[in-house]
Protein backbone atom coordinates (compact mmCIF):
# COMPACT_ATOMS: atom_id res chain seq x y z
CA UNK A 1 0.00 0.00 0.00
CA UNK A 2 1.09 3.49 -0.71
CA UNK A 3 1.51 6.39 1.64
CA UNK A 4 -1.35 8.78 1.06
CA UNK A 5 0.90 11.57 -0.16
CA UNK A 6 -0.42 10.77 -3.57
CA UNK A 7 -4.11 10.50 -4.28
CA UNK A 8 -3.44 8.92 -7.65
CA UNK A 9 -0.47 6.73 -8.46
CA UNK A 10 -0.45 5.18 -11.91
CA UNK A 11 2.35 2.99 -13.22
CA UNK A 12 2.45 1.75 -16.82
CA UNK A 13 -1.33 1.80 -16.89
CA UNK A 14 -2.50 0.27 -20.16
CA UNK A 15 -5.79 -0.47 -21.87
CA UNK A 16 -5.82 -2.48 -25.03
CA UNK A 17 -8.75 -3.09 -27.39
CA UNK A 18 -7.72 -5.84 -29.81
CA UNK A 19 -4.45 -4.62 -31.35
CA UNK A 20 -5.12 -1.04 -30.40
CA UNK A 21 -3.53 0.42 -27.27
CA UNK A 22 -5.96 3.17 -26.33
CA UNK A 23 -3.88 3.90 -23.24
CA UNK A 24 -0.24 2.93 -23.59
CA UNK A 25 1.70 2.51 -20.34
CA UNK A 26 1.01 5.85 -18.71
CA UNK A 27 2.68 6.66 -15.40
CA UNK A 28 1.96 9.67 -13.24
CA UNK A 29 1.15 10.75 -9.69
CA UNK A 30 -1.30 13.32 -8.39
CA UNK A 31 -0.72 14.97 -5.02
CA UNK A 32 -3.33 15.72 -2.35
CA UNK A 33 -5.01 19.08 -2.93
CA UNK A 34 -3.53 19.42 -6.38
CA UNK A 35 -5.46 20.66 -9.43
CA UNK A 36 -4.33 18.26 -12.12
CA UNK A 37 -5.21 19.05 -15.74
CA UNK A 38 -5.55 16.00 -17.94
CA UNK A 39 -5.36 17.21 -21.53
CA UNK A 40 -5.22 15.65 -24.94
CA UNK A 41 -6.79 15.76 -28.38
CA UNK A 42 -10.09 13.95 -29.05
CA UNK A 43 -9.28 10.27 -29.31
CA UNK A 44 -5.94 10.53 -27.47
CA UNK A 45 -7.16 8.14 -24.76
CA UNK A 46 -8.23 10.53 -21.97
CA UNK A 47 -11.68 9.05 -21.45
CA UNK A 48 -10.37 5.48 -21.47
CA UNK A 49 -7.71 6.41 -18.91
CA UNK A 50 -10.24 8.18 -16.74
CA UNK A 51 -12.61 5.20 -16.82
CA UNK A 52 -9.85 3.00 -15.42
CA UNK A 53 -9.06 5.52 -12.70
CA UNK A 54 -12.66 5.81 -11.52
CA UNK A 55 -13.05 2.05 -11.33
CA UNK A 56 -15.44 1.35 -14.19
CA UNK A 57 -13.00 -0.19 -16.65
CA UNK A 58 -10.40 -2.84 -15.89
CA UNK A 59 -6.87 -2.04 -17.07
CA UNK A 60 -5.20 -4.53 -19.40
CA UNK A 61 -1.92 -4.16 -17.52
CA UNK A 62 -0.01 -1.83 -15.22
CA UNK A 63 -0.99 -0.63 -11.79
CA UNK A 64 -2.93 2.25 -10.32
CA UNK A 65 -4.01 3.33 -6.91
CA UNK A 66 -6.74 5.93 -6.48
CA UNK A 67 -7.73 7.45 -3.13
CA UNK A 68 -5.84 4.62 -1.46
CA UNK A 69 -7.48 1.78 -3.36
CA UNK A 70 -6.30 -0.52 -6.11
CA UNK A 71 -8.05 -0.20 -9.48
CA UNK A 72 -7.95 -3.96 -10.08
CA UNK A 73 -9.16 -5.31 -6.77
CA UNK A 74 -10.93 -2.44 -5.02
CA UNK A 75 -12.92 -0.72 -7.77
CA UNK A 76 -16.04 -0.54 -5.60
CA UNK A 77 -14.16 1.25 -2.82
CA UNK A 78 -12.79 3.71 -5.37
CA UNK A 79 -16.29 4.58 -6.55
CA UNK A 80 -17.37 5.32 -2.97
CA UNK A 81 -14.39 7.52 -2.28
CA UNK A 82 -14.30 9.73 -5.34
CA UNK A 83 -16.57 12.37 -6.83
CA UNK A 84 -17.34 12.49 -10.53
CA UNK A 85 -19.07 14.81 -12.92
CA UNK A 86 -19.00 15.14 -16.68
CA UNK A 87 -20.41 17.54 -19.20
CA UNK A 88 -22.65 14.87 -20.63
CA UNK A 89 -24.06 13.52 -17.43
CA UNK A 90 -24.21 15.21 -14.10
CA UNK A 91 -27.72 15.50 -12.69
CA UNK A 92 -31.22 14.26 -13.47
CA UNK A 93 -33.10 16.88 -15.48
CA UNK A 94 -36.50 15.67 -14.35
CA UNK A 95 -35.74 15.84 -10.63
CA UNK A 96 -35.76 19.13 -8.75
CA UNK A 97 -32.65 20.72 -7.30
CA UNK A 98 -33.47 19.35 -3.84
CA UNK A 99 -34.39 15.90 -5.17
CA UNK A 100 -31.10 15.64 -7.03
CA UNK A 101 -29.10 16.49 -3.92
CA UNK A 102 -31.14 14.04 -1.86
CA UNK A 103 -30.78 11.32 -4.46
CA UNK A 104 -27.02 11.58 -4.84
CA UNK A 105 -26.54 12.05 -1.11
CA UNK A 106 -28.52 8.85 -0.59
CA UNK A 107 -26.43 6.98 -3.17
CA UNK A 108 -23.31 7.94 -1.25
CA UNK A 109 -24.87 6.77 2.00
CA UNK A 110 -25.21 10.08 3.83
CA UNK A 111 -27.49 9.95 6.86
CA UNK A 112 -30.78 11.84 6.82
CA UNK A 113 -29.54 14.39 9.32
CA UNK A 114 -26.30 15.03 7.45
CA UNK A 115 -28.18 15.23 4.19
CA UNK A 116 -30.66 17.78 5.48
CA UNK A 117 -27.82 19.92 6.73
CA UNK A 118 -25.92 19.56 3.44
CA UNK A 119 -28.96 20.51 1.35
CA UNK A 120 -29.48 23.70 3.31
CA UNK A 121 -25.81 24.59 3.25
CA UNK A 122 -25.57 23.98 -0.46
CA UNK A 123 -28.69 25.95 -1.36
CA UNK A 124 -27.40 28.78 0.78
CA UNK A 125 -23.94 28.74 -0.75
CA UNK A 126 -25.11 28.65 -4.35
CA UNK A 127 -27.98 31.07 -3.77
CA UNK A 128 -30.59 28.60 -5.00
CA UNK A 129 -33.42 29.48 -2.55
CA UNK A 130 -35.89 30.55 -5.20
CA UNK A 131 -35.36 27.54 -7.41
CA UNK A 132 -34.73 24.72 -4.94
CA UNK A 133 -38.00 23.09 -5.98
CA UNK A 134 -37.58 23.69 -9.71
CA UNK A 135 -36.62 20.94 -12.12
CA UNK A 136 -32.91 20.88 -12.87
CA UNK A 137 -33.70 20.61 -16.59
CA UNK A 138 -34.97 24.19 -16.57
CA UNK A 139 -31.75 25.65 -15.13
CA UNK A 140 -29.17 27.39 -17.30
CA UNK A 141 -26.25 25.08 -18.07
CA UNK A 142 -23.81 27.09 -15.94
CA UNK A 143 -25.98 26.74 -12.84
CA UNK A 144 -26.46 23.08 -13.51
CA UNK A 145 -22.72 22.54 -13.68
CA UNK A 146 -22.06 24.48 -10.48
CA UNK A 147 -24.73 22.43 -8.72
CA UNK A 148 -23.35 19.20 -10.18
CA UNK A 149 -19.89 20.03 -8.86
CA UNK A 150 -21.26 20.65 -5.39
CA UNK A 151 -23.19 17.39 -5.55
CA UNK A 152 -20.01 15.56 -6.57
CA UNK A 153 -18.44 16.88 -3.35
CA UNK A 154 -21.37 15.95 -1.05
CA UNK A 155 -19.64 12.93 0.48
CA UNK A 156 -16.33 14.75 0.98
CA UNK A 157 -14.37 12.65 -1.50
CA UNK A 158 -10.58 12.80 -1.47
CA UNK A 159 -10.59 13.43 -5.18
CA UNK A 160 -13.11 14.62 -7.72
CA UNK A 161 -12.93 13.80 -11.44
CA UNK A 162 -14.29 16.48 -13.76
CA UNK A 163 -14.71 15.52 -17.41
CA UNK A 164 -15.01 18.71 -19.48
CA UNK A 165 -17.13 20.36 -16.81
CA UNK A 166 -17.28 23.78 -18.49
CA UNK A 167 -17.95 22.94 -22.14
CA UNK A 168 -20.40 25.47 -23.60
CA UNK A 169 -20.73 27.35 -20.31
CA UNK A 170 -20.74 31.17 -20.56
CA UNK A 171 -17.45 32.92 -19.78
CA UNK A 172 -18.53 34.47 -16.49
CA UNK A 173 -20.05 31.29 -15.06
CA UNK A 174 -17.05 29.33 -16.32
CA UNK A 175 -14.86 31.50 -14.12
CA UNK A 176 -17.19 31.16 -11.14
CA UNK A 177 -16.94 27.43 -11.65
CA UNK A 178 -13.15 27.63 -11.48
CA UNK A 179 -13.37 29.68 -8.31
CA UNK A 180 -15.30 26.75 -6.82
CA UNK A 181 -12.55 24.41 -8.00
CA UNK A 182 -9.87 26.58 -6.38
CA UNK A 183 -11.84 26.67 -3.16
CA UNK A 184 -12.26 22.89 -3.05
CA UNK A 185 -8.56 22.37 -3.78
CA UNK A 186 -7.65 24.93 -1.14
CA UNK A 187 -9.66 22.88 1.36
CA UNK A 188 -7.69 19.78 0.44
CA UNK A 189 -9.79 18.07 -2.22
CA UNK A 190 -7.75 16.83 -5.15
CA UNK A 191 -9.08 17.88 -8.56
CA UNK A 192 -8.57 15.85 -11.72
CA UNK A 193 -9.96 17.79 -14.66
CA UNK A 194 -10.14 17.57 -18.45
CA UNK A 195 -10.87 20.61 -20.57
CA UNK A 196 -10.59 21.93 -24.10
CA UNK A 197 -10.26 25.50 -22.88
CA UNK A 198 -6.55 26.22 -22.82
CA UNK A 199 -6.91 29.21 -20.51
CA UNK A 200 -8.24 26.69 -17.98
CA UNK A 201 -5.13 24.58 -18.45
CA UNK A 202 -3.23 27.59 -17.07
CA UNK A 203 -5.28 27.41 -13.86
CA UNK A 204 -4.02 23.91 -13.07
CA UNK A 205 -1.09 23.22 -10.75
CA UNK A 206 0.21 20.62 -13.17
CA UNK A 207 -0.90 19.51 -16.58
CA UNK A 208 -0.40 16.31 -18.53
CA UNK A 209 -0.90 16.10 -22.27
CA UNK A 210 -1.82 12.77 -23.85
CA UNK A 211 -0.97 12.02 -27.48
CA UNK A 212 -1.95 8.71 -29.07
CA UNK A 213 -2.37 6.88 -25.77
CA UNK A 214 0.82 8.18 -24.13
CA UNK A 215 1.54 11.05 -21.78
CA UNK A 216 3.93 13.17 -23.83
CA UNK A 217 4.32 16.05 -21.40
CA UNK A 218 3.69 16.57 -17.71
CA UNK A 219 4.65 19.62 -15.69
CA UNK A 220 3.44 22.95 -14.36
CA UNK A 221 2.00 25.25 -17.05
CA UNK A 222 4.94 27.60 -16.51
CA UNK A 223 7.56 24.91 -17.09
CA UNK A 224 5.71 23.47 -20.08
CA UNK A 225 5.68 26.89 -21.72
CA UNK A 226 9.40 27.25 -21.06
CA UNK A 227 10.09 23.75 -22.33
CA UNK A 228 8.28 24.36 -25.62
CA UNK A 229 9.43 27.99 -25.83
CA UNK A 230 5.93 29.40 -26.29
CA UNK A 231 3.83 31.95 -24.41
CA UNK A 232 0.57 30.08 -23.88
CA UNK A 233 -0.73 26.61 -23.09
CA UNK A 234 -2.68 26.78 -26.33
CA UNK A 235 0.62 26.84 -28.22
CA UNK A 236 2.07 24.04 -26.09
CA UNK A 237 -0.97 22.00 -27.04
CA UNK A 238 -0.74 22.86 -30.72
CA UNK A 239 2.94 21.87 -30.77
CA UNK A 240 2.33 18.53 -29.11
CA UNK A 241 -1.06 17.19 -29.88
CA UNK A 242 -0.58 16.18 -33.47
CA UNK A 243 2.39 14.02 -32.55
CA UNK B 1 -27.73 40.30 -48.59
CA UNK B 2 -27.34 36.64 -47.97
CA UNK B 3 -29.17 36.42 -44.64
CA UNK B 4 -31.53 39.03 -43.34
CA UNK B 5 -33.10 38.81 -39.90
CA UNK B 6 -35.71 41.41 -38.91
CA UNK B 7 -37.17 41.66 -35.42
CA UNK B 8 -37.37 37.91 -34.89
CA UNK B 9 -38.82 36.74 -31.57
CA UNK B 10 -39.59 33.24 -30.40
CA UNK B 11 -40.70 31.84 -27.08
CA UNK B 12 -41.34 28.36 -25.74
CA UNK B 13 -44.03 28.45 -23.06
CA UNK B 14 -42.59 30.78 -20.43
CA UNK B 15 -39.09 30.96 -21.89
CA UNK B 16 -38.25 33.78 -24.26
CA UNK B 17 -35.68 32.10 -26.52
CA UNK B 18 -35.17 35.04 -28.89
CA UNK B 19 -36.07 38.66 -28.29
CA UNK B 20 -36.38 41.03 -31.24
CA UNK B 21 -33.26 39.89 -33.08
CA UNK B 22 -32.16 41.82 -36.19
CA UNK B 23 -28.98 41.55 -38.25
CA UNK B 24 -27.78 40.97 -41.80
CA UNK B 25 -25.09 38.73 -43.20
CA UNK B 26 -23.45 39.81 -46.45
CA UNK B 27 -22.81 37.50 -49.35
CA UNK B 28 -19.57 35.58 -48.92
CA UNK B 29 -19.23 36.62 -45.30
CA UNK B 30 -18.03 34.39 -42.47
CA UNK B 31 -20.34 35.50 -39.68
CA UNK B 32 -20.08 34.24 -36.12
CA UNK B 33 -22.89 33.92 -33.61
CA UNK B 34 -21.10 33.92 -30.29
CA UNK B 35 -22.83 32.96 -27.08
CA UNK B 36 -23.04 30.35 -24.36
CA UNK B 37 -25.28 27.33 -24.17
CA UNK B 38 -28.91 28.43 -23.88
CA UNK B 39 -28.34 31.82 -25.54
CA UNK B 40 -30.81 31.08 -28.34
CA UNK B 41 -28.35 30.24 -31.11
CA UNK B 42 -29.95 26.94 -32.08
CA UNK B 43 -33.44 28.43 -32.12
CA UNK B 44 -32.21 31.08 -34.55
CA UNK B 45 -30.56 28.44 -36.77
CA UNK B 46 -33.77 26.42 -36.84
CA UNK B 47 -35.79 29.46 -37.86
CA UNK B 48 -33.36 30.35 -40.65
CA UNK B 49 -33.23 26.79 -41.96
CA UNK B 50 -37.08 26.70 -42.02
CA UNK B 51 -37.40 24.04 -39.34
CA UNK B 52 -39.12 26.33 -36.87
CA UNK B 53 -41.48 29.29 -37.28
CA UNK B 54 -40.80 32.51 -35.42
CA UNK B 55 -43.57 34.09 -33.31
CA UNK B 56 -42.96 37.49 -34.85
CA UNK B 57 -40.59 39.11 -37.33
CA UNK B 58 -39.32 38.19 -40.78
CA UNK B 59 -36.21 36.56 -42.11
CA UNK B 60 -34.81 35.68 -45.50
CA UNK B 61 -31.98 33.46 -46.66
CA UNK B 62 -30.37 33.77 -50.11
CA UNK B 63 -33.21 36.10 -51.07
CA UNK B 64 -35.96 33.68 -50.06
CA UNK B 65 -38.46 34.22 -47.29
CA UNK B 66 -38.17 31.60 -44.54
CA UNK B 67 -41.92 30.95 -44.51
CA UNK B 68 -43.19 31.58 -48.03
CA UNK B 69 -40.19 30.10 -49.85
CA UNK B 70 -39.14 27.42 -47.39
CA UNK B 71 -38.70 24.80 -50.09
CA UNK B 72 -36.32 26.99 -52.09
CA UNK B 73 -34.27 27.61 -48.96
CA UNK B 74 -33.98 23.93 -48.19
CA UNK B 75 -32.48 23.40 -51.64
CA UNK B 76 -29.79 26.01 -51.37
CA UNK B 77 -28.55 25.85 -47.79
CA UNK B 78 -26.39 23.38 -45.94
CA UNK B 79 -27.09 22.79 -42.26
CA UNK B 80 -24.89 21.06 -39.76
CA UNK B 81 -26.83 20.80 -36.49
CA UNK B 82 -25.05 20.82 -33.15
CA UNK B 83 -26.18 17.29 -32.47
CA UNK B 84 -24.83 14.61 -34.80
CA UNK B 85 -27.74 13.90 -37.15
CA UNK B 86 -26.46 11.57 -39.84
CA UNK B 87 -27.52 7.96 -40.22
CA UNK B 88 -25.48 6.03 -37.68
CA UNK B 89 -25.99 2.68 -39.38
CA UNK B 90 -25.01 3.83 -42.85
CA UNK B 91 -21.33 3.93 -43.71
CA UNK B 92 -19.41 7.13 -44.34
CA UNK B 93 -19.76 6.71 -48.09
CA UNK B 94 -23.43 5.71 -47.91
CA UNK B 95 -24.30 8.80 -45.88
CA UNK B 96 -22.58 11.03 -48.40
CA UNK B 97 -24.24 9.31 -51.35
CA UNK B 98 -27.60 9.51 -49.65
CA UNK B 99 -27.37 13.28 -49.19
CA UNK B 100 -26.09 13.77 -52.74
CA UNK B 101 -29.02 11.77 -54.12
CA UNK B 102 -31.61 13.63 -52.03
CA UNK B 103 -30.39 16.86 -53.61
CA UNK B 104 -30.34 15.29 -57.08
CA UNK B 105 -26.61 15.54 -57.49
CA UNK B 106 -23.61 13.22 -57.24
CA UNK B 107 -20.52 13.08 -55.07
CA UNK B 108 -18.40 13.58 -58.20
CA UNK B 109 -20.20 16.76 -59.28
CA UNK B 110 -19.16 18.73 -56.21
CA UNK B 111 -16.20 16.71 -55.06
CA UNK B 112 -13.92 19.77 -55.29
CA UNK B 113 -15.87 21.35 -52.41
CA UNK B 114 -15.37 18.49 -50.00
CA UNK B 115 -12.08 17.05 -51.23
CA UNK B 116 -9.87 18.64 -48.52
CA UNK B 117 -12.13 17.32 -45.79
CA UNK B 118 -13.17 14.04 -47.33
CA UNK B 119 -9.64 12.74 -47.89
CA UNK B 120 -9.22 12.77 -44.11
CA UNK B 121 -12.13 10.39 -43.57
CA UNK B 122 -11.82 8.43 -46.82
CA UNK B 123 -9.71 5.69 -45.18
CA UNK B 124 -12.82 4.95 -43.09
CA UNK B 125 -15.38 5.20 -45.89
CA UNK B 126 -16.73 1.72 -45.19
CA UNK B 127 -17.11 2.33 -41.48
CA UNK B 128 -20.57 2.99 -40.06
CA UNK B 129 -21.05 6.63 -39.10
CA UNK B 130 -22.04 5.63 -35.57
CA UNK B 131 -18.61 4.06 -35.06
CA UNK B 132 -16.61 7.18 -35.96
CA UNK B 133 -14.75 9.33 -33.44
CA UNK B 134 -16.15 12.76 -32.63
CA UNK B 135 -13.73 14.57 -34.90
CA UNK B 136 -14.46 12.31 -37.86
CA UNK B 137 -18.23 12.56 -37.36
CA UNK B 138 -17.90 16.29 -37.52
CA UNK B 139 -15.95 16.10 -40.79
CA UNK B 140 -18.48 13.75 -42.33
CA UNK B 141 -21.36 16.00 -41.26
CA UNK B 142 -19.63 18.93 -42.92
CA UNK B 143 -19.16 16.95 -46.14
CA UNK B 144 -22.84 16.00 -46.15
CA UNK B 145 -23.85 19.64 -45.59
CA UNK B 146 -21.70 20.71 -48.56
CA UNK B 147 -22.36 18.01 -51.13
CA UNK B 148 -25.13 19.94 -52.94
CA UNK B 149 -23.02 23.10 -53.20
CA UNK B 150 -25.08 25.29 -50.89
CA UNK B 151 -25.08 29.07 -51.18
CA UNK B 152 -25.30 29.46 -47.45
CA UNK B 153 -23.85 27.14 -44.84
CA UNK B 154 -25.26 26.98 -41.30
CA UNK B 155 -22.97 25.44 -38.71
CA UNK B 156 -24.37 25.13 -35.21
CA UNK B 157 -21.55 24.76 -32.69
CA UNK B 158 -19.36 22.64 -34.97
CA UNK B 159 -16.43 22.81 -32.55
CA UNK B 160 -18.05 22.27 -29.16
CA UNK B 161 -16.18 19.56 -27.28
CA UNK B 162 -13.46 19.54 -29.92
CA UNK B 163 -9.80 19.84 -28.93
CA UNK B 164 -7.79 22.98 -29.81
CA UNK B 165 -5.85 21.37 -32.66
CA UNK B 166 -8.94 20.02 -34.40
CA UNK B 167 -10.66 23.34 -33.83
CA UNK B 168 -7.85 25.14 -35.60
CA UNK B 169 -8.01 22.72 -38.53
CA UNK B 170 -11.76 23.16 -38.72
CA UNK B 171 -11.46 26.94 -38.94
CA UNK B 172 -8.79 26.69 -41.63
CA UNK B 173 -11.31 24.62 -43.54
CA UNK B 174 -14.05 27.22 -43.09
CA UNK B 175 -11.75 29.91 -44.48
CA UNK B 176 -11.17 27.83 -47.60
CA UNK B 177 -14.91 27.29 -48.07
CA UNK B 178 -15.48 31.00 -47.71
CA UNK B 179 -12.98 31.61 -50.51
CA UNK B 180 -15.13 29.41 -52.71
CA UNK B 181 -17.95 31.91 -52.33
CA UNK B 182 -20.06 30.21 -49.67
CA UNK B 183 -21.67 32.42 -47.04
CA UNK B 184 -21.18 30.91 -43.61
CA UNK B 185 -23.12 31.48 -40.40
CA UNK B 186 -21.38 29.65 -37.58
CA UNK B 187 -22.14 29.58 -33.88
CA UNK B 188 -19.67 28.88 -31.10
CA UNK B 189 -19.28 29.19 -27.35
CA UNK B 190 -15.50 29.69 -27.81
CA UNK B 191 -14.64 33.36 -27.65
CA UNK B 192 -11.24 32.88 -29.31
CA UNK B 193 -13.02 31.71 -32.46
CA UNK B 194 -14.84 35.04 -32.70
CA UNK B 195 -11.58 36.66 -33.77
CA UNK B 196 -11.53 34.42 -36.85
CA UNK B 197 -14.86 35.72 -38.21
CA UNK B 198 -15.40 38.71 -40.51
CA UNK B 199 -18.12 39.93 -38.20
CA UNK B 200 -19.68 38.54 -35.06
CA UNK B 201 -22.88 38.96 -33.08
CA UNK B 202 -22.81 38.38 -29.33
CA UNK B 203 -25.95 36.69 -28.08
CA UNK B 204 -27.01 35.88 -24.52
CA UNK B 205 -30.41 35.01 -23.04
CA UNK B 206 -32.04 35.53 -26.43
CA UNK B 207 -30.78 39.07 -26.89
CA UNK B 208 -28.15 40.47 -29.22
CA UNK B 209 -25.59 42.29 -27.11
CA UNK B 210 -23.39 43.61 -29.93
CA UNK B 211 -22.63 43.23 -33.63
CA UNK B 212 -19.44 44.20 -35.41
CA UNK B 213 -16.01 43.19 -36.64
CA UNK B 214 -13.88 41.57 -33.94
CA UNK B 215 -11.55 44.60 -34.01
CA UNK B 216 -14.31 47.13 -33.55
CA UNK B 217 -15.99 45.13 -30.83
CA UNK B 218 -12.82 45.13 -28.78
CA UNK B 219 -12.57 48.91 -29.23
CA UNK B 220 -15.94 49.24 -27.48
CA UNK B 221 -14.32 48.12 -24.26
CA UNK B 222 -14.24 51.32 -22.27
CA UNK B 223 -12.41 50.46 -19.05
CA UNK B 224 -8.70 50.25 -18.34
CA UNK B 225 -7.79 46.62 -17.98
CA UNK B 226 -4.94 45.27 -15.86
CA UNK B 227 -3.14 41.94 -15.78
CA UNK B 228 -2.61 41.00 -12.14
CA UNK B 229 -0.45 38.07 -11.16
CA UNK B 230 0.89 36.57 -7.94
CA UNK B 231 2.17 33.34 -6.49
CA UNK B 232 -1.26 32.13 -5.34
CA UNK B 233 -4.19 32.27 -7.76
CA UNK B 234 -6.86 31.27 -5.25
CA UNK B 235 -5.87 33.92 -2.73
CA UNK B 236 -5.41 36.48 -5.47
CA UNK B 237 -8.96 36.05 -6.79
CA UNK B 238 -10.31 35.97 -3.27
CA UNK B 239 -8.45 39.17 -2.33
CA UNK B 240 -9.48 40.99 -5.50
CA UNK B 241 -13.10 39.99 -5.01
CA UNK B 242 -13.10 41.64 -1.59
CA UNK B 243 -11.15 44.78 -2.59
CA UNK B 244 -13.49 47.73 -2.24
CA UNK B 245 -12.61 49.30 -5.59
CA UNK B 246 -12.88 46.16 -7.70
CA UNK B 247 -15.25 46.50 -10.62
CA UNK B 248 -14.42 43.12 -12.12
CA UNK B 249 -11.78 40.46 -11.54
CA UNK B 250 -11.75 37.47 -13.85
CA UNK B 251 -9.07 34.79 -14.14
CA UNK B 252 -7.50 34.75 -17.61
CA UNK B 253 -4.91 32.03 -17.95
CA UNK B 254 -2.02 32.83 -15.64
CA UNK B 255 -3.39 36.33 -14.90
CA UNK B 256 -6.44 37.90 -13.36
CA UNK B 257 -7.98 40.62 -15.53
CA UNK B 258 -8.83 43.45 -13.20
CA UNK B 259 -10.84 46.65 -13.65
CA UNK B 260 -11.28 49.35 -11.03
CA UNK B 261 -14.46 51.26 -10.20
CA UNK B 262 -12.54 54.56 -10.44
CA UNK B 263 -11.40 56.19 -13.67
CA UNK B 264 -7.92 56.76 -12.33
CA UNK B 265 -6.20 54.82 -9.61
CA UNK B 266 -2.77 54.21 -8.19
CA UNK B 267 -1.39 50.78 -8.99
CA UNK B 268 0.75 51.00 -5.85
CA UNK B 269 -2.35 51.08 -3.69
CA UNK B 270 -3.62 47.80 -5.14
CA UNK B 271 -0.13 46.38 -4.89
CA UNK B 272 0.16 47.12 -1.20
CA UNK B 273 -3.37 45.86 -0.56
CA UNK B 274 -2.45 42.52 -2.12
CA UNK B 275 0.84 42.43 -0.25
CA UNK B 276 -1.00 42.96 3.03
CA UNK B 277 -3.18 39.98 2.10
CA UNK B 278 -0.02 37.87 2.18
CA UNK B 279 0.56 37.54 -1.57
CA UNK B 280 4.03 37.49 -3.10
CA UNK B 281 5.57 38.13 -6.53
CA UNK B 282 2.78 40.54 -7.37
CA UNK B 283 2.79 42.15 -10.80
CA UNK B 284 0.20 44.61 -12.10
CA UNK B 285 0.37 45.76 -15.70
CA UNK B 286 -2.02 47.42 -18.09
CA UNK B 287 -3.17 45.09 -20.87
CA UNK B 288 -5.37 45.06 -23.97
CA UNK B 289 -8.87 43.64 -23.74
CA UNK B 290 -9.74 40.50 -25.68
CA UNK B 291 -13.06 39.61 -27.24
CA UNK B 292 -13.85 37.56 -24.15
CA UNK B 293 -13.33 40.61 -21.89
CA UNK B 294 -15.72 42.55 -24.09
CA UNK B 295 -18.32 39.81 -24.00
CA UNK B 296 -18.16 39.56 -20.23
CA UNK B 297 -18.38 43.33 -19.80
CA UNK B 298 -21.51 43.36 -21.98
CA UNK B 299 -23.03 40.31 -20.29
CA UNK B 300 -22.33 41.46 -16.73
Amino acid sequence: MSEINYVIEATDLTKQFGDFKAVNAISFNVKKGEIFGFLGANGAGKTTAMKMLIGISNPTSGAANVAGFDVFTQAESIKKNIGYMSQKFALYDDLTVKENITFFGGIYGLSRATLKQKINALIEELGLHDIADNLVGALPLGWKQKLAFSVALLHNPKIVFLDEPTGGVDPITRRQFWEMIYKAAHEGTTIFVTTHYMDEAEYCDRVSIMVNGKIEALDTPKKLKEQFKVTSMNNVFLKLARG
Amino acid sequence: MSISVNHISKSYKSIQALQDISFNVNEGELFGLIGPDGAGKTTLFRILTTLLIADTGQASVAGYDVIKDYKAIRNCVGYMPGKFSLYQDLTVEENLEFFATIFKTTIEANYHLIKDIYVQIEPFKNRRAGKLSGGMKQKLALCCALIHKPKVLFLDEPTTGVDPVSRKEFWDMLKRLQQKGITILVSTPYMDEAALCDRVAFIQNGELLEIGTPKNIVKEYSKKLYNVKSDNMYQLIDSLNTFKYTYSAYPFGEFVHYTDTRDEFDIKELHSYLKDKGLHNITIEITNPTIEDTFMALAK
